[in-house]
């Protein structure tokens, strides 16, 4: 039997029902199509985070206070809730710790801030000038916090471009106005460009103040929420890492590391953290389309069977005609894998449009990529082959002379 | 040349045997035109289906060209059917939702015949059985039984066999495309097939050279049919 007979037998027997064909097809397309838009979201979950981490800079170091958790679980544990570190220590790292190119000791908090007639409510953080080179921070207008006004306790602000979209509208220069953070009158001094992180993690959505002025005006309390610093490369990260620990022991007096009041997290930790969070949750999401899919498959074999079951006679009038053993099964094998395969390619199509709708009306953003798509159509080839294999292999081994006595 | 060495034929349905044949001997050989005849249940369907290798006798031989026909696997019968057999089965067996063409292309399928050659053989054998060429098209539960019966024949012939086995080709025509039948049946044996034809009517077995009554699974006679005979020498 030659390839083309073959497809076209093939073509002709799946168009024949074509309601069936077309529900069996439906399964997998679902199968495929849901495996692809989960995986997609996963992925996008992945590479947003990964980019919102990288976003707040490179090379960083994130002392904060609080016990040492294992990793993982230390990404936020106890942020800003102990008060363990204080200026003095940002100052004593900065005079003792070597390999460091920047450090930005920073409180935060969120508040509501009003200006003229507008409201929002944002995390306000205090800085110093480092913050801009530890979080590449750079200036669309205005001019960032000075080391001038971080010991002045002057009360001028620098906005995230979100911020200064919600509080004076879209593209406009709010510069030498004023906004009320927490009932305290602050200018506006600055605009930084956007970054473009999205969620919890947005770094547009940001108003920065100098550091003292926060802690006199604001939160009242000399504490601070966090340590940043950039190391000189990513190579000194863990000797920073180790030298700033034993520095900060030092200084609060602590001899057991495992009672540290506070953690140092190195970026490329938390990096690691949140991707084997997000590489869980794709998995998760996966699996839970992976079963569509094996409902799918089910559903061919299904088909398949039902159809052998049928076309009992038709099988015996083949093999009475000179049709072998192999020439029956390929047919039967054929029509599986062209229905799992005319499945596969509208599912990818599917999954493609899913994870477009998802990231345009949820605002998540999706990954579709080669690998997910080629999974997917190896996957339903596979389904083919293993869901259509049993009915072809029953089809064939048929004594012609009882299958064409089959009623 | 087949040959059948006492052959039996007993179904078993559970605890039901149902014997039909008891003991079938006769040879056929390359070029004759046989009938076989005898009442309905008398098991000529059952021993036309073991003379063309889809079935295989409970005991006794059956010889084919010197071979035994059940030393073959399922594969090698098949390809024995395909090379060497065309049959026309009492009930047609046509693909219901295929075209006549199609059907009668259908052998030449498994025979590895390229589509252009196939259609024009399929073409001929379908004109050779009296088929109206404005039919090809359509689908073959769109046709009469005559014509479902003219196509099976059709088909039977597409392949080029040496050995033809016939179950009842006439049974649904009218007589005078009976007899169109049985002048290709008739045609086909001067070119040197071998035509072996099942019928009950006595006026289509006398176009047959030979004629073998069956009855209870037993041959009851097997003789000349001297007009026949006579007639053509
Ligand atoms: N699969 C089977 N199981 C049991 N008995 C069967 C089976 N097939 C046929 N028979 C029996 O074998 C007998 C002979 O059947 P067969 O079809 O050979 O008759 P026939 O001579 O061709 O009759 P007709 O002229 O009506 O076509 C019948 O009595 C039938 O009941
Ligand atoms: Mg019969």
């Amino acid at each position: 039997m030659r390839i083309t007979d073959l497809l076209e037998e093939t073509y002709s027997a799946v168009t024949v029902n074509k309601v069936r064909s077309g529900l069996t097809v439906l399964g997998i397309v679902i199968g495929i199509g849901s495996v692809i838009a989960m995986i997609s979201v996963g992925q996008g979950a992945q590479s947003s985070i990964q980019s919102s981490i990288q976003s707040i800079g490179s090379n960083l170091l994130v002392v904060t206070p609080g016990a040492q958790r294992v990793p993982g679980a230390a990404v936020s544990a106890g942020r800003g809730s102990a008060q363990t570190l204080t200026l003095d220590d940002a100052s004593a790292i900065d005079s003792t710790v070597t390999n460091i190119t920047a450090i930005s000791p920073e409180v935060s908090r969120r508040y509501q801030v009003t200006a003229k007639g507008t409201n929002t409510n944002t995390s306000v953080v205090g800085g110093e000038p480092d913050y801009a080179t530890v979080h590449n921070v750079t200036m669309d207008l205005g001019s960032f916090i000075t080391d001038q006004s971080v010991t002045a306790y002057s009360k001028v602000a620098v906005l995230g471009p979100t911020t200064r979209d919600d509080l004076f509208g879209a593209g406009t220069d709010p510069t030498g106005q004023t906004v009320k953070i927490n009932k305290v009158d602050f200018k506006v001094i600055g605009v930084t460009v956007a970054k473009g992180g999205t969620g919890f993690n947005n770094q547009d959505d940001v108003i920065i103040v100098p550091i003292t002025t926060a802690q006199r005006f604001l939160s009242g309390q000399t504490y601070v929420s966090s340590i940043n610093i950039q190391a000189q490369d990513s190579k000194s990260m863990s000797d920073v890492q180790q030298q700033v620990t034993d520095l900060l022991l030092a200084r609060h007096k602590i001899s057991d590391p495992t009672l540290a009041d506070f953690s140092v997290l190195n970026q490329a930790d938390i990096l690691a953290a949140a991707s084997s969070v997000t590489n869980t949750f794709t998995f998760l999401l996966a699996a839970i389309a992976g079963i569509s899919l094996l409902v799918g498959g089910i559903g061919i074999m299904n088909m398949m069977l039902t159809t052998v079951t049928e076309r009992t006679r038709e099988i015996g009038l083949r093999k009475a005609i000179g049709g072998k053993n192999r020439d029956i099964t390929l047919q039967f094998l054929a029509e599986a894998i062209m229905l799992t395969l005319i499945g596969g390619i509208i599912g990818t199509a599917l999954g493609w449009i899913l994870a477009w709708g998802v990231t345009k009306f949820a605002g998540i953003a999706t990954t579709v990529s080669l690998s997910s798509v080629l999974l997917a159509f190896g996957v339903s080839a596979a389904i083919g082959l293993i869901f259509g294999y049993y009915p072809a292999s029953r089809a064939a081994k048929l004594s012609p002379i009882e299958a064409l006595r089959y009623e | 040349m087949i040959e059948c060495r006492n052959i039996t034929k007993t179904y078993k349905n559970g605890d039901m045997e149902t014997p039909v044949l008891k003991g079938i001997t006769f040879t056929v050989n390359n070029g004759e035109y046989v009938a076989i005849m005898g009442p309905s249940g008398s098991g000529k369907s059952t021993l036309m289906h073991i003379l063309g290798a889809l079935d295989t006798p409970t005991l006794g031989q059956y010889l084919i060209d010197g071979h035994d026909a059940s030393s073959l696997t399922q594969d090698e019968s098949a390809d024995f059917r395909m090379k060497k057999i065309g049959f026309v089965f009492q009930a047609f067996n046509l693909l219901p939702r295929a075209t006549v063409l199609r059907n009668v292309a259908l052998p030449l399928i498994y025979a590895g015949v390229p589509k252009e050659q196939r259609e024009q053989r399929a073409k001929n054998a379908l004109k050779a059985a009296g088929m109206d060429e404005a039919r090809f098209k359509y689908l073959s539960n769109q046709i009469s039984g005559g014509q479902m019966q003219r196509v099976a024949i059709a088909r039977a012939l597409v392949n080029n066999p040496s050995l033809l086995l016939a179950d009842e080709p006439t049974g649904n025509l009218d007589s005078k495309t009976g007899e169109i039948v049985l002048a290709t049946l008739e045609k086909l044996n001067e070119e040197g097939r071998t035509i072996v034809m099942i019928t009950h009517e006595p006026d289509v077995a006398a176009h047959a050279k030979r004629i073998i009554m069956l009855r209870d699974g037993l041959i009851v006679k097997d003789e000349i049919n001297k007009d026949r005979v006579i007639s053509t020498t």
